[in-house]
């Protein structure tokens, strides 16, 4: 499944839109794509209004961006997330790790005031 | 990483791309850059792996295992470049149909891996299967990377323990739940606060292991509704949880689900026990559907006649070969990744006299299986709990094989106390051992109370409301015209059968309640509760629900607000026990060096009544030090009246400067029948009886 991947700075802070369908088959390359973009004690923030579809694997890449930004010293928000994917991730426990936002402005705000 | 030359490819097979595999571990395990597939059969004589995508009926490929990636019994090969998340995968095995020999392999057949870690086909639960599919239950791939942080098994100690043995569907799946995901793990975790609120520190679930809801499944007779396999007393997979049980199971995602369960009761303080069924499996006898062992190894997996025909020591078909030592090591393998990888507090095994007989049925001395889990340093800290019967006759009850470490499922708990609460003649010498944490049972042998599961009722039998609204069984709906299910419930319907409005039986049935959940809470072992028992759930006296997916079993939470008077009671009666330590006592008072006693007393003080006509008895429980050298520690009482009349208790003497206080008389109807821990009310100072009404308890506490 084709995803697009969009990288811009606002606020000196990392913004990956991405849209699209998150699956094992697309989640490798988002995965080698958003990684480099962590910076040392840096924020990202991951707009992900354009997902419809998340798998397990897709999960996965968010907990490892998140695990690779701690050992950073840095924080990721996840913003726009739809409520079904927002669900899943309760249930199956990897919300909690994130600091979630309904848009990128409510997540570039909290960010910067952490 | 990717410069190790065993992440490369040897051979190939219609492009998909292999090497030579590792044997151990069985199953299927991500390697880099591929999939490790292990699985062992003593008697096949080829093995060919079969990948499907996702769902489709029809094999995506099959791969036979090159006979030089066999080592030993096991075929094991790794297959490269597989989307992890796509793939099914199944076995088909080779080798003689020779049912007197005991093989029945049929290389038509598509068989589950026994070491499968997810298991797809039944994602949604109660959704009517493809019966054509040539591959009905599916194993899938799963990462096992779980996020567990600090998390790991709570270790509570045993004494300390308060069960609550409930259904994962049950619980939750009633609209009155009011949770977002009915029915679920999800729907569980939802409810973490109510356990809390309750006071429990354990949930023990009905099986979870992946089972087959339609197994036998049948227009009931009577209603015309589906009867399911809806309990789950029936394996297809030991290592995967049943997927039907997830909100997630659509998206493959029950692993994950079911992990954050665990970690989020855990974060809570409650542990997790699972009800373990590893006496039989789905596969029935010789009739049943070829699934997996009997494809694979029938001869090593099942008990087998010397006809070749399966031994039914479990009532349901067939008996799992558990003492042939391929069959030990997959049992232990399965309890060691569910401790390990799914941080599971405790197993309760299902018929577990079966896990002591040898492959040709007879119990065995030193059973082998029993042994290695009691020693395994993987399992060292779980509770092990056995339902110490078979359905083949052996009753090991006080005498199941313990190394020290297996507790029983106490049926003998169950029985004498029902008997007593009824009014039987005969049972204050039963009651007092039940009450002490049977030593009569556990003493001799040294394995002390905690080796005593107490319960007045479980899954099996009448729920506590039903034991005191019906004398008989009304199991008309089961479909088998009542004859299904225990005839020995020692049930009373205090006055009349079933419902009714009979004010009076209604509060007799209320009071016979909290007099069960009283004695459970203050008897020495380990308490176990019933899910909905302490809201008044009833089955309308059905024994045996475990075909029914509806209100039967479900637990109606409405209960709550009409019966808050019983919720408030067990609340109180567990917070009761968790105050005091006298009440959770690692060890048998009187045969070890604790100091502190049981002092057994009647209608007189000192002087319990043991004859056959009694129906009082009444004890005291004291440190011995209490009330002397600084000690204030308090001192329990509790008086116990199975006569129908009311009957002045003597009360005791108390160390100088101790006062009774009253915490719970259920004579008395709510909120004046129990008080919380610690406000219990005082009595008059000089007050030397107290007087106990008929078919009731009093709790009294002597404290300065």
């Amino acid at each position: 499944m084709a995803i697009q991947v969009e990288v811009s700075t606002r606020n000196e802070i990392t913004v990956v839109t991405v849209a699209g369908e998150i699956d094992g088959g697309s989640a490798p390359g988002l995965q080698s794509q958003v990684l480099p973009l962590l910076q040392q004690n840096g924020a990202l923030v991951l707009d992900l209004a354009g997902v419809t579809y998340m798998s397990s694997a897709g999960l996965r890449v968010l907990l490892l961006l998140y695990r690779q930004a701690v050992a950073r010293n840095g924080r990721v928000a996840l913003a726009g997330v739809a409520e079904t994917i927002k669900d899943t991730m309760a249930v199956t426990g990897f919300l909690k790790f994130f600091t979630v936002a309904g848009t990128v402005d409510q997540a570039l705000t909290t960010l910067q005031q952490a | 990483m990717d410069t190790r030359i065993d992440f490369y490819p040897t051979h190939q097979h219609q492009g998909y791309k292999l090497r030579p595999g590792r044997p151990v571990p069985f199953g299927a395990t991500l390697v880099p850059g591929g999939v490790n597939f292990a699985i062992c059969s003593r008697y096949a004589t080829s093995c060919t792996l079969v990948l499907f995508e996702k769902g489709a009926s029809t094999p995506l490929v099959e791969i036979p295992i090159p006979e030089v990636f066999r080592i030993g019994n096991t075929w094991c090969m790794v297959v490269f470049d597989l989307d992890y998340e796509r793939i099914e995968y199944g076995y088909r095995m080779e080798g003689p149909w020779d049912p007197k020999a005991g093989h029945r392999f049929d290389a038509s057949k598509i068989l589950l891996d026994p070491y499968a870690k997810a298991i797809g086909g039944r994602d949604v639960w109660g959704e009517p299967p493809d019966w054509n599919d040539p591959y009905p239950h599916r194993a899938r791939l799963i990462f096992e990377d779980f996020d567990w942080e600090d998390d790991r098994p709570l270790e509570t100690p045993l004494a300390d323990l308060v069960i609550y043995e409930l259904h994962a569907r049950s619980f939750t799946r009633h609209p009155s739940a009011g949770v977002k995901h009915p029915g679920t793990y999800a729907g569980l975790m939802a409810k973490i606060p109510y356990l809390k609120e309750l006071g429990v520190n354990c949930v023990e679930l009905m099986p979870i292991f992946e089972f087959d809801e339609f197994e036998n499944s049948r227009p009931n007779p009577v209603t015309g509704e589906t009867m399911y396999n809806y309990w789950g007393y029936s394996t297809v997979g030991f290592f995967a949880p049943k997927a039907g049980y997830a909100a997630t199971g659509p998206l493959g995602m029950q692993v994950d689900e079911f992990k954050n369960l665990v970690k989020e009761l855990h974060r809570n303080g409650i542990e997790i026990i699972l009800d373990v069924v590893f006496n039989h499996t789905a596969e029935g006898n010789e009739h049943g559907p070829t699934l997996s062992f009997r494809g694979i190894d029938n001869q090593t997996y099942y008990m087998l006649t010397p006809e070749g025909y399966y031994f039914n020591f479990s009532g349901c078909g067939n008996t799992l070969n558990c003492n042939n030592p391929v069959v030990r090591m997959m049992v232990l393998d399965c309890l060691r990744y569910w401790a390990a990888e799914y941080h599971i507090d405790g197993f309760r095994f299902d018929l577990a006299a079966i896990l002591g007989r040898d492959p040709w049925g007879a119990p065995m001395p030193n059973p082998p299986l029993l042994e290695s889990l009691a020693f395994d340093p993987i399992l060292a800290k779980c509770k092990l709990i056995a339902e110490a019967w078979d359905a083949g006759g052996l009753y090991q009850v006080g005498s199941f094989p313990a190394y020290g470490r297996w507790a029983e499922w106490n049926g003998k708990y169950r029985d004498d106390i029902r008997r007593f609460l009824k009014g039987d003649e005969g049972m204050i010498p039963a009651l007092a051992q039940r009450l002490q944490g049977s030593p009569d049972l556990y003493g001799w042998n040294r394995r002390g109370p905690t080796a005593s599961i107490n319960f007045i009722t479980c899954h099996d039998g009448f729920t506590l409301y039903d034991l005191f609204a019906y004398n008989y069984k009304h199991n008309e709906v089961n479909g088998e015209q009542n004859r299904d299910g225990g005839d020995d419930n020692h049930s009373w319907n205090c006055g009349a059968e079933g419902e009714t409005d009979n004010s009076e039986v209604h509060a007799l049935r209320q009071r016979m309640i909290k007099n069960a959940l009283a004695i459970l809470l203050m008897s020495h072992g380990v308490p176990m509760i019933l899910m909905g028992d302490e809201a008044g759930r009833t089955q309308r006296g059905n024994n045996n629900t475990y075909c029914h997916d509806n209100d039967l079993n479900w637990f109606d939470w409405s209960l709550l607000e009409r019966n808050t008077g019983l919720f408030h009671f067990a609340r109180q009666m567990i917070a009761f026990r968790k105050t005091h330590p006298l009440l959770r006592a690692r060890e048998h008072l009187g045969i070890s060096a604790v100091q502190a006693d049981f002092i057994w007393h009647g209608v007189h003080a000192w002087n319990a009544d043991w004859s056959p006509g009694s129906r009082t008895v009444a004890f005291m429980l004291r440190e011995r030090q209490a009330g002397q050298g600084g000690n204030t520690n308090p001192v329990l009482y509790m008086a116990l009246n199975a006569y129908w009349d009311a009957l002045p208790f003597q009360l005791p003497e108390l160390p100088i400067n101790y006062r009774w206080h009253l915490f719970a008389n259920t004579a008395l109807s709510s909120p004046h029948d129990i008080y919380e821990p610690g406000h219990e009310i005082p009595l008059e100072p000089y007050q030397d009886s107290f007087l106990v009404g008929g078919r009731a308890v009093v709790v009294l506490v002597g404290r300065p």
